[in-house]
Parts: structure tokens; sequence; C-alpha cells
């Protein structure tokens, strides 16, 4: 590992917060299944707090403590999924869906407009620190492919353009509207509704 | 009951049984990785395929409850196959390094793909590699080789209760690690190679040493602690290569201790194989005869009552009957084996047993733990209670020392004797917790015993079994913790101050002019008296050796044949694995011969005839407590000092460890080493 481990880790207050509500979903003797929402609070307190969203290993002691578990049934979790990160990102995690819909509908545009407007490489954090790009398996959204996830938020039917734009707009600091890239509502057929239209008024 | 059809056999199984645990019943053989009878069912290696009956398609047998009618099939083309399919699929990321690799031989996953393997492999793609981890100075790890059977994280977080084993990653990048590198804590890691179905846990002193079928295999006890836990020793030669538990469910089910396990290699370094006597203040060679004659010279004449003899931890009681025999034919009482200064009353033996019994931990449904951690003095024995405690229902107490993992939950009730009486009058609520409970047990440990006012100590910890209702015709809770192997065979023996004889502080206090140290290495060199002649007998030169003035070179445990009593008073025999080193000599045949160079010709001159005068019937008749009276001893003649535990170093507590290199390390790893004496 060619990064540094903190050496301490603390809940904030905003994180004190979740852990009550998430901890209350769970009898007493099972706190431990709250392993998994415990780290994604961490993960997300990491993100605020140093720009980089990830769960160092002494931020998992923490959870272990706090769950009454022993620390390794902590890594176990963590480690399996791969939604936590163990080592320091971007301040912007981009992953990208190559899977058979979204590669058959210009993922490798997206993946071209990743590398050239965000200047970083599969598995790789950009020089300036603001982006790490993930190569993902499907993440569920095939209808509006292609999927790139932008931390927790989904932009879809995304082209090479409409990436180099989104990218930009996040350099920018900006905060772009998530969803269909093309004005499509939810899911809905592409240029609006197709079927049920000479019914229209519902007579 | 549940009536299985296996094969065509008909066997009847308890409702519950698992498929495996059927077929087995019916004498079939089922290969298996992941699935081991001490250990939760995992599932997950999938080589116990069997066909059932109406079930689709094949099932794991080790994870299946049976049915009533269950007809099941595991020799079929179907059941053939699909374990082929599983073997195949176990091999694919299995470096076939078999050549190079230690478990060769004696592997199950080499064994079982002779059964089930391909002559062939159809994979064509890379094999995965995996990095080796580092979990301490004991186990060596070749992580490639690992099948992720999962036993060694569950033997940890379930036998040994230090859940620092685990699976991190997932699908292809799996790793079984600690994922922090650190050596595991515990003092059964030595199992995790046992329990291995492969060569990833290997025993690191053991590496690239011996192939298992060089090996000549001798039956024995280990005698570094006081469980008595059945071993094997491996020889190749005059060498002892390593050793490895048996099974004995009543003693040691079939985990053993790290210390017994790995400090062998301290029966290699310093050795006494030759005697020696003192010359002009020097010490010098000598031949038998000489030494004979040197311990002749200075006996023969000298009084009885001041010639005393005292024996060590390790001693077989075989040489202690004889030491015993040759003293009073001197005409001297003047016997003592309690070289930690433990009091113990030997009037009756339930005063100085593990009463309950090892197996009869399962029993029991209340402890109370009073100067001792078992974790450490007998991490077997400590096993066998965190298993009754995972079974649930059992209240621990503990008196001593604060901050100790136990490896099981308990609760501190005090450091002191304070804490004992504080349940005597009941002014505790822990007394109320023993008192209800069914077949409470008292757990004192010796090292509790080894203050001024240990008989107190005693008696106080006997009250509080008899308060407890712990003292029954069926069933008898009170049990003393020995920290070795030779600890109880004296007792038993009665190797202790006769009729106006001496104890070992009047003996080192002036009383004697000649001292007889059988592998007497707790003694300090300090306490003998100037001017005291001393005959050292024992097998490493150790501390007190260099102060002797006669050393007669005996025996270790592993190169004699002899009779231990463990902690419960089991009496267990071990057998000659090698030859004693040079000069040395089987103890009791150094006793026999010393007898006849004093003109006090010993009536014994083979073993056997030894053991028919010593009648120590082997094994163990468990008794109960008939009488409920105490041992001598007034419980409020307590002091108020803390108890402190007699083991510093787990790893260097006796003699044949601290002559080990492999122990150490160890010590060197997990604690602070203690200094040793500049002699």
């Amino acid at each position: 590992m060619s990064f540094a481990q903190p050496t301490h880790f603390a809940f904030d207050d905003s994180s004190e917060a979740e852990i009550a509500k998430i901890l209350a979903k769970y009898p007493e003797a099972k706190k431990a299944s709250g392993v998994i929402p415990l780290l994604y609070v961490v993960q997300r307190q990491m993100g605020r707090s140093t720009g980089s969203a990830w769960v160092p290993k002494v931020a998992m002691d923490v959870i272990a403590e706090r769950l009454g578990m022993a620390p390794i049934r902590v890594y176990e979790v963590a480690t399996f999924y791969f939604m936590f990160n163990m080592k320091p990102i971007g301040r912007h995690h981009l992953q990208l869906c190559g899977t058979t819909p979204c590669m058959l509908r210009g993922s490798d545009d997206v993946m071209r407009a990743c590398h050239d407007a965000a200047h970083v490489q599969v598995g790789q954090t950009s020089a300036d620190g603001l982006f790490t790009l993930t190569e993902v398996e499907c993440l569920g959204a095939c209808v509006n492919a292609p999927v790139l996830q932008v931390d927790d938020d989904y932009f879809e039917d995304l082209d090479y353009d409409r990436t180099v734009a989104l990218i930009e707009a996040l350099k920018r600091g900006e905060k772009p509207t998530p969803g269909s890239s093309i004005g499509r509502q939810t899911s809905a057929p592409e240029g609006g509704p197709l079927t049920l239209i000479d019914v229209a008024g519902g007579e | 009951m549940a009536k299985v059809t296996v094969d065509g056999i008909e066997v009847e199984v308890p409702n519950g049984a698992t498929v495996l645990q059927a077929c087995e019943a019916a004498g079939k053989e089922i290969p298996r990785f992941c699935y081991h009878e001490r250990l939760s069912v995992a599932g997950n290696c999938r080589m116990c395929l069997v066909e059932v009956e109406k079930a689709p398609k094949p099932v794991a047998s080790c994870a299946y409850p049976v049915a009533d009618g269950m007809v099941v099939k595991t020799d079929s083309p179907v059941v053939r196959n699909a374990r082929r399919g599983v073997m195949e699929f176990l091999l694919i990321n299995h470096p076939l390094d078999c050549p190079i690799c230690d478990q060769g031989g004696e592997c199950d996953l080499q064994d079982q793909a002779v059964g089930y393997g391909m002559d062939h492999s159809r994979y064509r793609e890379a094999k995965r590699a995996v990095k080796d981890k580092y979990v301490g100075p004991l186990i060596k790890t070749i992580m490639t080789r690992c099948i992720q059977c999962t036993r060694c994280v569950r033997f940890a977080a379930e036998v040994a209760g230090v859940p620092e084993l685990g699976a991190t990653g997932r699908g292809e990048s799996m790793e079984i690690g600690t994922y922090v590198e650190k050596a595991l804590t515990t003092e059964l890691s030595g199992n995790l190679i046992d329990i291995c179905p492969v060569g990833a846990l290997t025993s690191r002193p053991y590496a690239f040493v011996a192939r298992p079928w060089e090996l000549r295999k001798t039956e024995s006890i280990d005698v570094q602690d006081a469980t008595g836990t059945n071993i094997r020793i491996d020889t190749r030669g005059p060498e002892v290569l390593r050793i490895l538990p048996r099974i004995n469910e009543d003693v040691n089910e079939e985990w053993m201790a790290d210390r017994g396990r790995f400090s062998f290699d301290g029966l290699k370094r310093k050795r006494l194989d030759r005697p020696w006597i003192r010359v002009n203040g020097g010490l010098r060679q000598a031949s038998w005869p000489e030494a004979f004659a040197a311990i002749a010279g200075k006996l023969k004449g000298m009084r009885g009552e001041r010639i005393g003899a005292i024996a060590g931890d390790l001693v077989e009681a075989e040489s202690l009957f004889a030491l015993k025999a040759l003293m009073a034919k001197l005409g001297s009482e003047n016997l003592d084996c309690r070289t930690d200064g433990a009091a113990i009353d030997v009037t009756r033996p339930d005063f100085y047993r593990f009463n309950t019994t090892i197996a009869g931990i399962e029993e029991a449904d209340a402890l109370l733990i009073i100067g001792s951690n078992p974790r450490t003095e007998a991490p077997v024995i400590n096993a066998r209670i965190r298993k009754r405690w995972v079974a649930g229902r059992f209240p621990v107490g503990r008196i001593g020392p604060a901050g100790i993992d136990l490896t099981y939950g308990h609760e501190h009730l005090g450091e002191g004797p304070e804490a004992i009486r504080a349940l005597l009058d009941g002014s505790h609520p822990f007394m109320e917790v023993l008192k209800t409970a069914k077949r409470p047990m008292v757990l004192l440990g010796r090292g509790a015993l080894m203050r001024a006012d240990g008989l107190a100590v005693l008696a106080a910890a006997w009250e509080v079994a008899r308060q407890a209702d712990a003292l029954r015709e069926d069933w008898h809770g009170f049990n003393l913790l020995h920290l070795f192997g030779g600890q109880v065979g004296a007792l038993a023996l009665g190797f202790l101050p006769g009729a106006g004889g001496q104890d070992i502080g009047q003996m080192l206090g002036g009383g004697a002019d000649a001292l007889w140290l059988l592998g007497a290495d707790g003694v300090d060199p300090a306490t003998i008296p100037a001017g005291t002649f001393v005959i050292y007998q024992g097998h490493h030169g150790d501390r007190i050796a260099g102060h002797a003035d006669v050393i007669l070179p005996g025996a270790a445990y592993t190169e004699k044949d002899g009779t231990w009593l463990n902690t419960e008073g089991r009496v267990q025999r071990g057998h000659l694995a090698v030859y004693p080193p040079g000069e040395a000599r089987e103890d009791w045949r150094i006793i026999r011969a010393a007898s006849e160079a004093l003109g006090a010709t010993l009536p014994f001159d083979s073993l056997a005839a030894l053991r028919d005068a010593m009648a120590l019937e082997q094994g163990l008749e468990r008794r109960f407590a008939a009488d409920a009276t105490g041992p001598a001893g007034d419980p409020a003649a307590m002091s108020g000092a803390a108890f402190v535990l007699p083991l510093a170093n787990y790893h260097q507590a006796d003699v044949i460890a601290r002559a080990s290199d492999v122990m150490a390390q160890c010590a060197a790893t997990y604690a602070a080493p203690v200094p040793v004496a500049a002699e």
C-alpha cells in the first residue's frame, strides 16, 4: 500500500446523528448488522472532511469497537463490497458501466471522453486529484444506457460531448443535475410517449 | 432417531444429524476439506457431495440434515462425477508444487486428488497467486495453496477464541489472512497447521525438514504443562523433528499447546551429555564411575537426616519413585517436589487434583477461577472451558490480576483474597451464582498457593466449593490446576517430607549438607547455602546445573519410557522416542546405578520391576467428593496481598522451552523476554 493510513478517526456530529438512526433499526444484540451502513457513514464523512471518500483501516477499527465485533469481521465485509474504497480516491468517483447494453450504446465514447476531459485512466486518479475512474459491471440502468455514475448520482444517455460537458461542469465545482442528459423523463421512451397516444385524454 | 439407507446399508442416526454423519455411521468415507467435526459447518468446499434420492441435484452432505427414510448414495456415477468436477475446480488455482510442499504425503488434497482428480488439466489460463501472510513465528504460510476452506478462520474464532483470521476480498481476490499484518495471539496456533487440509499453513520450524514417511512415530505425553496432552513424537534417527497431538477425548480432544509442540528444538541445545564433577572449584568432565565415586565419597557416612532430595517439575514417576526409595535406604526423610514453594495439602488426593476432570468441564454450569490464567497455564484446558462457555449459560468469575483476556467472557471479582472473603461471607453476588448452579466448579491455580498464606488460600477455595455445594457424592467441583507434567506425579508418590523430614525451605536453610536435585531447575542457585554438596541430575544445563558439585546427565521426556500424571491425576505413559545424547541415561537407571555405588542397592533391575513396585494404575478413575472436610489451613489467615500469576512468560516457562530458539523467537514476538541469569 503506497498511501498513508490515518492514525486517528472519530465520527463527527452529523455522522453520529446518522449512526443513531441506523442503530435504532437493530436490536442491541444484533447491532453488528449495522456494519454496512456504518461503513457508508465513514466513507461519506471521509468525503466531506478530506475530499476523498474512502474507508481507512482505523475507521474500521472504530466501527468494530462501536458494534462490538472483531475488527477482522469488519475488514471482511469492507473488502468484499467494491462500493467501499479501501484506498484514497479523487474528489469525484466516476464509475462507468461497460456491460453489454451500455457498451452497445456507446460506453466506449464515454470512456474516451473521461480520458480526454478528466485526464484519467481506469483504476487511476487524475493528477489534479479530482477524478478516479473505475469501470464497473451493470449498474442496472440499461434502459438509459450508457450510464456514468458520479459519486452517488447516475448520469444517463451520455455521449462523448455531453460527458465532456459533464466533466467540465464538475471541474468548475458545479453540481450538474443527475438523470438523463437528453431530457428523457426517468426511463420513459426517448422523445416522449410512444404508446396509447391515439387514446389521448383517456376516452 | 431417523432411519437412513446409505448405499443399501440401513443406519439409525439422531434427528438433526447430517447426511455426512449418517454416511460415517454406515462406514462410508466421505471426502471433505472444509468440514471438521469440532468446528462449525461451512459447507463451502463441496467435496462431500452425495446423491440423495428425490433431491434434484447432489447435496453437500456435511450441511444437509437427515430425514427419516432418506436414501443416500455415496458412490454412484453422479456422485463421482460431481466430486471430480469439484476437484477440478479446486485444482484450478492450486499450484501443483507437491514436490516442494511440506504437506506432501499427509495432504488431504493430494490424497483426494488421487481418488477424484484428472490425470491432466484442462485449464489453460493464468493461475492466481496470493501473497504469503505473516501470522507469527510458528506458522509458515504459502497462501497460493489455500483452497479457502476457512477451517483456520473457524478454528481461530471458535476454538482458540481469537477472531483474528478472516477472508478478505471476494471472488478470485479472496484471501485468508489477518488483513493487518500481525502474529496470531493464541497459545494454540500450532493446531492451525493440523487442521489446514492443504499446505497453506505449515510448521515454520519443520519447513523442508522431512517427509512423513521418513519419520518414526512414538506415542508419548506432553509434560510441558499439566494438561497431559497425548502426543506423537516424530523422529528420524537421533533427532526429534516434530511433535503432534494425538486424539484423546478425555484430555486434549485433538488440540495441543504451542509450548509443548514447538519447543523440542530445546532438546538439542544446552544439553548435559556427560557427567561432570567439581574439582578444585571448577567443573570437569568425568566418567560415570568417577561421578558415582564422587557421590559415594561424600554421602557414605553422612547422616541420613543431613541428606536431602528435591525434584523438579518435569520428572516422571519412575525416577521419583527410585530416588524416594534411595533416600529411604540412606535414612533420609528430606524430600520435596515443590520448588515453586506452593503450599499443597496431600493428605487426600482430591486436595491437589483437577477433580471435575477436563471432560467434566463440559458438564459444569458455573466456574470460579482463583489466582490462575488457564489460557497460559493450560491452553488446552482453557479451550475446553471456552467450549463450555460457547455452549451458553456458563457464568465465569475470576479472582486475580485485572485485564486478562481468557478468550471468553468473565466477571472480574477482585485481585486478591479479599474477593474470596467477600464470596465466603456472601457479600458478593457471584456466590449466589455458584450456589444456584447445579454443578459449580472452583478452579484454583497453583500460582495462588505459591505464597506464605498458600494453605489458607487452599482452605478458603475449598470452603467456597463446599458452600457452593460443589462437593457432593455425584459431583466434585474443586480443582487445582498445576503447571507442569511432573508435579502431580511427585505429589501422588509422596515426594514430600516424611515423618520428621525437612521441606525445601528447611533443606535450603542449612538443614542439609548434601542435596540431590532431580531435574529441580526451579531452585534458585542463590538460595543454596555455600558448602552444600549439590548433585544435579537433569537434562539441561540451566541456571542450577552450574552450581552443582556432581552433574548426572539425565534424559528429557522424549528420551525415556515414563509415567506422568496430569493435573487430573490421570496416569499416562510416554515412550522412548530417541536415545538420550552422549553419556546421558534414563534417570531411574542413574539412580539405580548410584544406589549400588552408595551401598544401598535398590531392589529393581528393570523398568518392569520398578513399575510393579510403584503400582500406579494407568488411566483415571473419576472420583466424587464423598468427604467435604477441607484441607488443613485457616481461611481467616489469608493476607491481603493480591494474587500474582506464576508464568510471566508463557513461551519460556520451563527448562526445555528456555533452551529453545523457536520459543525465544516467540517470546520476542509476544512478550518482553525474561532476563536470563548470566551463567
